[in-house]
C-alpha cells in the first residue's frame, strides 16, 4: 500500500497523522507468529475440514489471505482452497451517531456459514468493540458451529468480555498509543494531530 | 476518552445536521462517496437478512405533499433496511386539509423526536424552506421542476455499473426537460461524474433559456442516438401540462419517441434509462422497455441501495454537511439562486394558466 493511502486510512478514523515510535515485529516475524497460529487453529479443529476465514476490513483482510496460505501450506492442500471472505462492521458499530462511520471496504461472504468453523481474523485486539460488531454481523449470515478469533496483536484495554483464541502477539500499550500491523511488520506509535 | 460523553456527542451531532437537497450542493468527491457506499447496500441487499442495524432507534419520516409510489417505498425500504423506525404521512389523510399550514405540520411532527424528513412537494424550494425550520436531516425526495437529488444518484450508479468511468461518456437527455426535475438533477450529476450531456427535446419542451447548463440541445433524435453511450427517456408529464406544449401524443412519438427501430440505431453496449413510471408508446416503445439494454428495473432495485446510502451517510456518518448544511443555514432568507429560477419560472407558468 503507498505510503499516502496508508496515511489517509490511518488518519481517516482518527483525525490525525500515524507516526512510528518503536518496532516491535518485522516482517520475519509475522510470517512466523502466523505459521504458529495456524498450527494452533489446526491443532485446536483437527484440522482444516470446516474453516472459514473471515477477515475483517481493512486491517485483517491481508493477514486472512496470508493465514490461509500458510494453513494451505501446513495442510498440503492447493492454493486457495480454503475459503476466505472479508467483512466490513460499519454498519454494526455502537458508536454510530457518535463519531463518524462509513464503511470502507466492500463485505463479501459468498458462503453458506452455518455449522462451519468461523476464524474472524484482525490485526489488532483493543477494545474488543470491532470484534461485538463482528459477532452481530456474521450471525446475520448464518449459525456457524463455533466462531473464534485470531489476531496479531492484542493489545489490552478491553471494554467487552472478549478475548482472542490466537494471538502473534501480546503487547501492553498506553491507552493512546497506537499499533500499525502490515505484512511488513509491527509498529508501536502515536497519533500526530495534524 | 474516558470523559468522552455519548449524550453530548450525538447532541452535537444533531445540531449540525447534514441534508441533502441538490446535486447541486455535492462535489465530486461527495459524490464518489455516496456511490461507493451505495456498492455496500447491494451487497446488504443480497444478503439472506438484508438488514442491518445501523440506525436502530432513529425515526425517518415520509413526507409527501405529491403523490408518489415508488420513491416513498423505495426510501421506506431503505429505511427500514437500516432498522430505522419510518412514519408516513401524505396529504390526504393529514391536518393539511384542515388549513394546517406546512410549518407547523413540521414542528407538530418534530415534537415527536424525529431524525430524517424525506420530502416531496410540488413547488421548488420546500425542502430547503423546511431544512431552515427543522433540526432534522431532510432528504429532498422531488421539489417541483427543481431536483430529484435520489433519482440521480441512483440513475448515476446505474449507469456506472454498467459503463464503468462515467467519464467522457455521452449521455442523451430526450423528452420533457422543462418540467422536469429528473432532467434537472440528472445534468448535474453526469456533468460533475465528467459525462457530456445532450438534450433532445422539441423547444416547447426545453426551459426558456439552457444557456446556463453545461450542455448541447438538439432536435434530431436520430442523429444523436448513434454517438450515445445512455439514452435517458423522461416521462411526458401530462399532469404538469396545462397547455399544449405538442401537437398531440402520437406527433411526440413520431419524432422523439423510442421506437423499435430508433432502438436499433443504438450503439453496441448503450443502454436504455427511465425514471418510471413509463408511458409505454409515447416516450418509450413497450417492447424496447423489455429489452436487456433498458435497464428501467434495475434502477429501481438500485434505488434503494442509493437511498439507504443517503440516509446512512446523513444519520450515521454525518457526513455531506459544510455543503448542503451550510447551504441551508448561510442562505437564510433568500433561496438559492438556482431554485429562485426555477420557482419564477413556475410562477410564471401558474400565473399563464389561470
Amino acid at each position: 500500500m503507498p505510503v499516502a493511502e496508508r496515511e489517509r486510512r490511518m488518519s481517516r478514523p482518527y483525525g490525525g497523522v500515524f507516526v512510528a515510535r518503536s518496532r516491535i515485529m518485522d516482517g520475519e516475524d509475522i510470517t512466523r507468529a502466523l505459521r504458529r497460529m495456524a498450527h494452533e487453529i489446526l491443532e485446536r479443529n483437527h484440522g482444516s475440514q470446516e474453516l472459514i476465514l473471515i477477515g475483517l476490513q481493512t486491517g485483517g483482510v491481508q493477514l486472512a489471505h496470508a493465514l490461509a496460505a500458510t494453513l494451505e501450506d501446513i495442510e498440503e492442500l492447493e492454493q486457495h482452497s480454503l475459503p476466505v471472505c472479508t467483512l466490513d462492521v460499519a454498519l454494526y458499530r455502537d458508536d454510530i451517531g457518535i463519531r463518524p462511520v462509513i464503511p470502507e471496504e466492500v463485505t463479501d461472504i459468498p458462503f453458506d456459514l452455518d455449522s462451519k468453523v468461523v476464524v474472524l481474523v484482525d490485526d489488532v485486539l483493543f477494545t474488543g468493540r470491532t470484534i461485538r460488531a463482528a459477532l452481530d454481523a456474521v450471525i446475520d449470515f448464518g449459525r456457524p458451529r463455533m466462531v473464534q478469533l485470531a489476531v496479531m496483536v492484542d493489545r489490552g484495554h478491553r471494554e467487552l468480555p472478549i478475548r482472542p483464541d490466537f494471538v502473534g502477539k501480546n503487547l501492553p500499550t498506553r491507552r493512546h498509543e497506537l499499533v500499525n500491523v502490515t505484512m511488513d511488520g509491527v509498529e508501536l506509535g502515536e497519533l500526530q494531530k495534524s | 476518552m474516558n470523559s468522552f460523553n455519548a449524550q453530548e456527542a450525538r447532541d452535537a451531532d444533531r445540531s449540525q445536521r447534514a441534508h441533502l437537497l441538490s446535486i447541486a450542493d455535492l462535489d465530486r468527491e461527495q459524490i464518489e462517496e455516496l456511490l461507493r457506499v451505495t456498492d455496500t447496500f447491494v451487497e446488504v441487499g443480497r444478503r439472506p437478512i438484508p438488514k442491518v442495524p445501523a440506525l436502530r432507534g432513529r425515526t425517518v419520516v415520509m413526507l409527501f405533499f405529491e403523490d408518489s409510489t415508488r420513491t416513498r417505498l423505495s426510501f421506506e425500504t431503505a429505511a427500514k433496511r437500516l432498522s430505522a423506525d419510518t412514519m408516513s404521512f401524505s396529504v390526504s389523510s393529514s391536518s393539511l386539509n384542515k388549513g394546517e399550514s406546512v410549518r407547523d405540520t413540521i414542528e407538530t411532527i418534530e415534537a415527536m423526536g424525529i431524525d430524517a424528513v424525506v420530502v416531496r412537494h410540488k413547488s421548488s424550494g420546500v425542502p430547503a424552506q423546511i431544512a431552515r425550520w427543522t433540526s432534522a436531516s431532510v432528504i429532498n425526495a422531488g421539489d417541483g421542476w427543481h431536483q430529484h437529488p435520489t433519482q440521480a444518484l441512483l440513475d448515476a450508479y446505474t449507469a456506472r455499473s454498467h459503463l464503468g468511468s462515467l467519464e467522457g461518456r455521452r449521455i442523451a437527455l430526450v423528452g420533457d426537460i422543462k418540467h422536469s426535475r429528473v432532467a434537472r438533477s440528472n445534468i448535474e450529476i453526469f456533468t460533475a461524474l465528467g459525462a457530456q450531456v445532450t438534450l433532445v427535446a422539441p423547444r416547447t419542451l426545453l426551459p426558456a433559456s439552457t444557456s446556463a447548463w453545461p450542455v448541447q440541445v438538439s432536435q434530431d433524435l436520430d442523429a444523436v442516438l448513434p454517438t450515445v453511450d445512455v439514452c435517458y427517456l423522461l416521462r411526458m408529464q401530462q399532469e404538469r401540462m396545462t397547455e399544449a406544449l405538442v401537437p398531440t401524443l402520437r406527433e411526440y412519438t413520431a419524432t422523439y419517441g423510442l421506437t423499435s427501430a430508433r432502438a436499433d440505431q443504438m450503439a453496441e453496449g448503450a443502454i436504455i434509462m427511465h425514471p418510471g413510471p413509463m408511458n409505454r408508446g409515447v416516450e418509450i416503445a413497450s417492447e424496447v422497455a423489455d429489452r436487456p439494454s433498458a435497464v428501467i428495473t434495475e434502477q429501481v432495485a438500485n434505488g434503494v441501495a442509493v437511498r439507504s446510502a443517503v440516509l446512512f451517510t446523513l444519520l450515521g456518518a454525518g457526513r455531506l454537511q459544510g455543503s448542503s448544511a451550510a447551504a441551508a443555514t448561510n442562505s437564510s432568507n433568500e433561496l438559492s439562486i438556482q431554485t429562485d429560477s426555477v420557482l419564477a419560472e413556475e410562477l410564471a407558468h401558474a400565473e399563464e394558466a389561470s
